[in-house]
């Protein structure tokens, strides 16, 4: 399973800074959804990775602590979705707002010139 | 300490939030009303900001002072809140620049578009709260909500140049807040531990493989501040989107940078003081490498500006530059100048870009800027903003012209001004070794920070000299501009607390120097932090 994920994430990441460095600005905005997904996973991933373990208690008790995992991360992961999500909302409109001006989807706001 | 003074704390973060979110439903035509409304907070926060400062600077008292605990719970476990002589500092700071900032805005700028007191209020929330917590995951939380706010505020007034300079902007704070989340977690992998204080006591007793782990985190994290101090190559997105702000934007942006700045001050003698052991001093080298290189590549833009908006952000690259690798060189006579050159150098440049509208005013580049904005807003109304103004200053130039031959003395440091007393103490912490020869002692880096810093003195003495005398000899006939006293008071104000500061700068020195010695002994402000007890009982 730690190949699985770190290989996600790995492939997570070269693709979404390759796309941030691409010149339109929806390449852009995907390149980094998926910097944040590979972020997000990797959070997820700083509290172990454990199966059938649940981070938070039950209700028939404590219990022992090693029957559970890491709580924290996941809570970290759940405020850096919603952050990231409102960022990546904020950011569409601002490129709908360039594309309106410029009349181009270059992140420079015109077109490269190939003289 | 009463129980009510417990909670002063917290409410510099509480009251700009509740009155930037009850701003919002009120309606844009009230502009002067939300004005007054976010004034008024922004007024009582400066004050909880000196009553704070007090509190911090007062040796006696009793343990717990300062650690609000929020939710009652102990500090490793609940997020804590610290005050601290360097927090009440900047507290203080902020405040002063938004209330200047404010002003400025009622006059004319906050016609330009919606919301802009809310995002104001919203902005300085951020910023006390990244200035307050004692803990690396809020502050994550407490700076993406000061960057949505600066993103709001950098477009605010809209127009082509705005939106090119604000999706820039936006793209690269995100990929900086994805770096910020992944240094974090490592830490967190690592250490198990959020809580900064609970970070330094536990490094020291760090197995050398997860050593490497925490400090692998550690760079990541100090990357994400260091494209929000603007540290070359890091920086090149900073002068144009800071030219493009509205000017009251610009000015409170002034002391964006130094949030970068200040964590890294705050983290780089937290965690890698004298205490940590084996990772005493991370990363010194680079930020002394970095900083010189920021101040090289700010003082050439410098040189380089011909419209003033990107000379000033130029300067603001000089004054990071200045501060980084000043921490970097790590001498501990050094970061009292340093913290004092910190509080000047963010007035000044703060002035500096409220100044430079009111002069381009009667230049061609400042109107089209304006002509821009009235194409995209038709609501700019030239007659409604006249009458809630009031009148126009007398003696325009003369005016003008002191105020840009004061921000010219303190951007390049000369004397008498409270620019040259922080580049002084600087260098004369530098200087300062008792008992040791001064030529074996000086390491070459040393040597060529002594020659930058002068530089870049004279790089922004002579960019000045030639701006000021093409703008305020030259135009004999170009036409005066009408600039009303809501606009210059913010502007006087800045420079007065500069000459304030200059005329002050013993009493000032004290305090920095007190804020330094308690950056220098991390330990105890952990086991302060560690130790406080909850309320109400043990």
């Amino acid at each position: 399973m730690e190949l699985i994920l770190s290989a996600g994430i790995g492939a997570l990441t070269a693709s979404g800074v390759y796309l941030l460095l691409r010149p339109r600005t929806y390449q852009v905005i995907i390149g980094l959804s998926l910097l944040s997904y590979a972020v997000n996973l990797f959070i997820f991933g700083m509290g172990r990775l454990r199966v059938n373990a649940p981070p938070v208690l039950e209700p028939a008790g404590a219990g022992d602590l090693a029957s559970y995992t890491d709580p924290v991360p996941q809570a970290l992961v759940l405020t850096a979705i919603v952050i990231g999500f409102a960022m990546t909302a904020l950011f569409l409109v601002v490129l709908l707002a360039s594309r309106g001006f410029t009349g181009t989807d270059h992140v420079d706001g015109r077109e490269q010139r190939h003289d | 300490m009463t129980d009510w003074l417990q909670h002063l704390l917290i409410l510099p973060i509480l009251l700009p939030l509740a009155v930037g979110a009850a701003l919002i439903p009120v309606d844009e035509r009230n502009r002067m009303l939300k004005g007054l409304f976010g004034f008024g907070s922004t007024l009582i926060v400066f004050v909880i900001a000196m009553i704070l400062m007090r509190i911090a600077a007062n040796a006696g008292n009793p343990p717990g002072t300062g650690i609000y605990q929020l939710g009652n719970w102990p500090a490793p476990f609940g997020i804590v809140l610290v005050l601290d002589r360097l927090s009440a500092l900047m507290l203080c700071l902020t405040a002063g620049l938004a209330l200047a900032a404010q002003v400025y805005s009622m006059a004319r700028w906050h016609t330009a578009g919606h919301h802009f007191h809310s995002l104001f209020q919203l902005l300085i929330a951020g910023l006390n709260g990244a200035f307050l917590t004692g803990d690396l995951f809020n502050l994550f939380v407490f700076f993406e909500m000061m960057l949505a706010a600066s993103y709001g505020l950098l477009l605010h007034g809209s127009g082509p140049v705005r939106v090119k300079a604000g999706l820039h902007y936006i793209a690269i704070n995100l990929a900086a807040s994805s770096l910020f989340l992944i240094g974090v977690s490592l830490i967190y992998g690592v250490t198990g531990t959020l809580n900064m204080a609970d970070l330094a006591t536990k490094l020291a007793t760090l197995a050398p493989d997860n050593r490497q782990l925490v400090e692998t985190g550690a760079a990541i994290l100090g990357i994400a501040f260091l494209v929000k101090a603007g540290m070359w190559p890091l920086s090149f997105w900073l002068p144009p989107a800071y030219a493009a702000a509205t000017p009251p934007v610009a000015a409170v942006f002034a002391i964006l940078t130094k949030v970068g700045v200040y964590v890294i001050v705050r983290l780089h003698f937290l965690i890698f003081g004298a205490a940590a052991g084996a990772s005493a001093g991370f990363g010194q080298d680079w930020l002394v490498a970095g900083g010189m290189l920021t101040i090289a590549f700010g003082a050439i833009g410098v040189l380089a500006s011909q419209a003033m908006g990107r000379l000033a952000g130029y300067s603001v690259l000089v004054s990071s530059g200045t501060l980084l690798a000043a921490i970097g060189l790590g001498h501990a006579g050094m970061l009292a100048g340093a913290l004092f050159y910190l509080v000047s150098s963010t007035l000044t440049i703060s002035a500096f870009f409220l100044l430079i509208e009111l002069v381009d005013r009667g230049r061609d580049a400042g109107a089209d800027v304006l002509a821009v904005t009235m194409e995209a807003y038709g609501d700019f109304d030239e007659d409604e903003e006249e009458e809630e103004v009031g009148v126009a200053i007398p003696g325009t130039m003369a005016v003008l012209g002191l105020c840009f031959c004061l921000c010219a003395v303190l951007l390049s440091g000369l004397p008498p001004l409270s620019g040259f007393v922080a580049k002084f103490a600087i260098l004369r912490g530098l200087f300062d070794m008792p008992g040791a020869d001064l030529s074996a002692a000086m390491s070459a880096a040393d040597w060529t920070y002594v020659v930058l810093l002068i530089l870049s003195g004279l790089a922004a003495m002579i960019a000045m000299n030639r701006i000021g005398i093409r703008t305020f000899w030259a135009s004999i006939e170009g036409t005066v501009p009408r600039v009303f006293v809501i606009e210059i008071t913010p502007v006087l104000v800045l420079l007065a607390a500069c000459i304030f500061l200059s005329l002050q700068a013993g009493p000032a020195m004290r305090y920095m120097q007190a804020t330094a010695d308690d950056l220098l002994n991390p330990l105890f402000q952990s086991e302060r932090i560690l130790s406080a007890p909850r309320a109400g009982g043990q």
